[in-house]
């Protein structure tokens, strides 16, 4: 089954990337754009999404600073796998 | 005998190792090593294991050599990470905490000075509260984190070891001004700043010939 896993940096921590961004795009003509935050996204096929939870715990994201969500591609599943 | 890690990416490791030889006998240990019998004190050093990829140490804390790392440090073992080495300890749940990116994205590269807090473990053999102490800095994730009652809970306990000292900018925009942190026993010393460079007159500094005396008194110890 085919997965998507967002990382994003927890509420209240400082995310100097989305700062970044926020301030270069006035620059570009874009103006009202406010709480630019940049995360992170993981593809992943897996066969079991049972494990998808422990994974992400322990190496995907990290709980202290990290935020995750796991998105299901329920059509995607070929009906071999556990799930 | 001390033991330096070294992983693919790792770019400190000759020099953490020239600086524990200054004191004591040292060798490498690769990361597929899982044997550290006859060591008395390892190192994690600085570079960019495995290619910081995904976060920084975050990759390197499943390496075989780690994990023997885990139980020497939990049977007592004192362990020093250095910048990268102290975000893999961290990763590893060794140390409290975690490296974020520099609050002004850039890597920073400098000279700081550095305070000592009232610490304890073997790493404060020579070092007293209020020591200043002149090291580099060389990172680009340093921006120590962690949450406002678990760093009540670290400075309560004793187990800031360093701060930036507050006359220089906080370089890197770490909580509270925290350069490096010890495990609750003291035997675990991570810190951002790197004593390895900071071992000759010559260069600038020794001051940071004091972490790796501590490291190689153990062996005499033990």
């Amino acid at each position: 089954m085919k997965a998507k896993v967002l990382i994003r940096p927890k509420a209240g921590i400082l995310d100097p990337q989305g700062k970044a961004v926020e301030r270069s795009l006035p620059a570009l003509g874009f103006e009202g754009v406010h709480d630019v935050r940049v995360g992170r996204l993981v593809e992943l096929e897996v066969d079991d999404p049972s494990q998808l939870d422990a994974l992400c715990e322990k190496l995907l994201a990290n709980p202290l600073i990290e935020d995750y969500e796991v998105i299901l591609d329920e059509a995607s599943s070929n009906g071999t796998g556990p799930a | 005998m001390i033991g330096v890690v070294q992983f693919p990416g790792s770019c400190d490791e000759r020099d953490a190792l020239a600086a524990a030889e200054r004191v004591a006998e040292a060798r490498l240990v690769w990361h597929e090593e899982t044997d550290l019998r006859g060591l008395d004190g390892v190192i994690v050093p600085g570079g960019f294991s495995y290619g910081d990829y995904l976060r920084a140490g975050a990759i390197a804390r499943f390496a075989p050599a780690m994990e023997s790392v885990a139980r020497f440090a939990a049977e007592g073992g004192p362990v020093l990470g250095i910048c990268n080495g102290f975000q893999v300890l961290c990763e590893a749940g060794l140390l409290p905490g975690a490296l974020l990116p520099n609050a002004e994205l850039r890597f920073v590269c400098r000279q700081v000075e550095l305070v000592a807090e009232g610490f304890g473990g073997p790493f404060a053999a020579d070092i007293a509260p209020g020591d200043r102490l002149s090291i580099p800095i060389k990172h680009m994730s340093g921006r120590y984190f962690a949450p406002d009652a678990e760093l009540d809970r670290l400075e309560a306990d004793g187990q800031v070891a360093f701060r930036y000292a507050e006359d220089w900018n906080n370089p890197n925009g770490s909580a509270r001004n925290i350069a490096g942190v010890t495990n609750e026993g003291g035997n675990v010393l991570g810190l951002m700043p790197h004593p390895e460079h900071a071992v000759d007159p010559l260069t600038g500094s020794d001051d940071g010939l004091a972490l790796f005396r501590a490291l190689a008194r153990q062996r005499v110890a033990a």
